[in-house]
């Protein structure tokens, strides 16, 4: 999966996106139904009219959207837990970061939509390969030189 | 304007020639280093959307290094440099007459090295834009990454990601004597400041 998309499966499928930088992926899970969601952001906010934008891009319209996503395919709102990683500072920037940005809203926008964090692996200077594992809900965080680990 | 895939014919080609230029100050500035023959290829100028880039670039994780350089004054926006590690052992190799072959040998040394680099490359072609509009360039300090390219153009990705969802790249062939690499960069300048480049060159949009 790319950057600006999102994905809804179940078992046996994992959901992969590669070399998150500043972006952040939203993993999302339905441990009974067990079905997973995964949305790849790039920015923060849409900013005003969102008609013509790729709704998938931002965390404050790409999360609502893969809430619905995952709804419509049987899930139940109120059984949904999230794991996010990425948001990384590959360069440092005047003020405040992308990476720190965007990181800042998918928190805001799962705290508005009542969903729990329960695991995170985010911020740092490096890139982070994301596999999500439909089948229990666990995300495995590859990295170049810096290991892997499964939240 | 505010869409790279909005330029015409000639404005591309005014486009490619500042990299043909640029290319052409960065392969004399090499040589002086290297002490040895560099010659390029003709660079090629590609408008490209970010997931596509990753891929023609060895797929996003690909340990690159990434030399960032941006752009101040007149013209804003940003450069990229996105090198092989073979290239960039073969720098250090002959620069530093050591024996490097992967990134886990460079040292904070060789970094500093690196960065220098970036600054004569980016320097080289900032003159090319400089010199053919008449405007003022000024270039921050480098800064190095040596990570996935995928996460290293996230970068740009994000900052013109408001704008835009393509990036404009220029792509060119170092060639020495015994070695041929690849050598990638981003030229990235904002919306306004290409309509003001353009506008120099008598060409608005």
């Amino acid at each position: 999966m790319g950057i600006s998309d999102q994905k809804v499966a179940g078992p046996p499928d994992t959901l992969t996106t590669y070399a998150l930088g500043s972006c952040v992926c939203i993993c999302l899970y339905d441990r009974l139904r067990r079905i997973g969601g995964l949305a790849h952001i790039l920015l923060p906010e849409a900013f005003g009219d969102v008609s013509g934008k790729n709704v998938y891009k931002f965390a404050d319209t790409a999360i609502e959207e893969l809430v619905r996503g995952m709804i419509k395919q049987g899930c139940a709102h109120l059984h949904l837990t999230a794991k996010i990683a990425g948001g990384a500072n590959m360069f440092v920037s005047e003020g405040k970061s992308i990476g720190d940005r965007n990181i800042e809203t998918v928190t805001q926008e799962l705290q508005r939509l009542k969903i729990r964090i329960v695991a995170q692996d985010i911020g740092a200077n490096y890139g982070r390969t994301a596999v999500f594992n439909t089948q229990d809900g666990s995300l495995t965080v590859k990295t170049l030189g810096r290991g892997n680990k499964v939240i | 304007m505010g869409n790279y895939l909005n330029l015409n014919e000639y404005q591309l080609s005014a486009l490619s020639e500042i990299g043909n230029i640029g290319a052409g100050n960065a392969a004399a500035a090499l040589a002086d280093f290297m002490a040895d023959t560099i010659m390029m290829s003709v660079p090629e100028l590609q408008i490209i959307d970010v997931n596509s880039m990753a891929n023609i670039l060895g797929g996003p994780e690909n340990e690159m290094v990434g030399i960032l350089v941006t752009m101040n004054c007149d013209v804003r926006g940003m450069l990229l440099f996105l090198l092989e590690k073979e290239f960039v052992c073969l720098l250090l190799n002959v620069l530093l007459s050591k024996d490097i072959n992967e990134f886990a040998d460079i040292s904070e040394m060789d970094l500093s090295v690196i960065m220098e680099i970036g600054n004569v490359l980016a320097g080289s072609y900032v003159s090319a834009i400089a010199t053919m509009t008449d405007l003022d360039i000024r270039l921050s300090t480098p800064q190095v990454a040596i990570d996935m390219v995928g996460a290293i153009l996230n970068y740009p990705a994000a900052y013109f990601g408001v704008m835009d969802d393509n990036l404009l790249f220029i792509e060119e062939n170092f060639l020495s004597e015994e070695n041929t690499i690849r050598s990638h960069l981003l030229i990235m300048p904002e919306p306004d400041s290409l309509s003001l480049i353009f506008e120099s060159l008598g060409m608005s949009l």
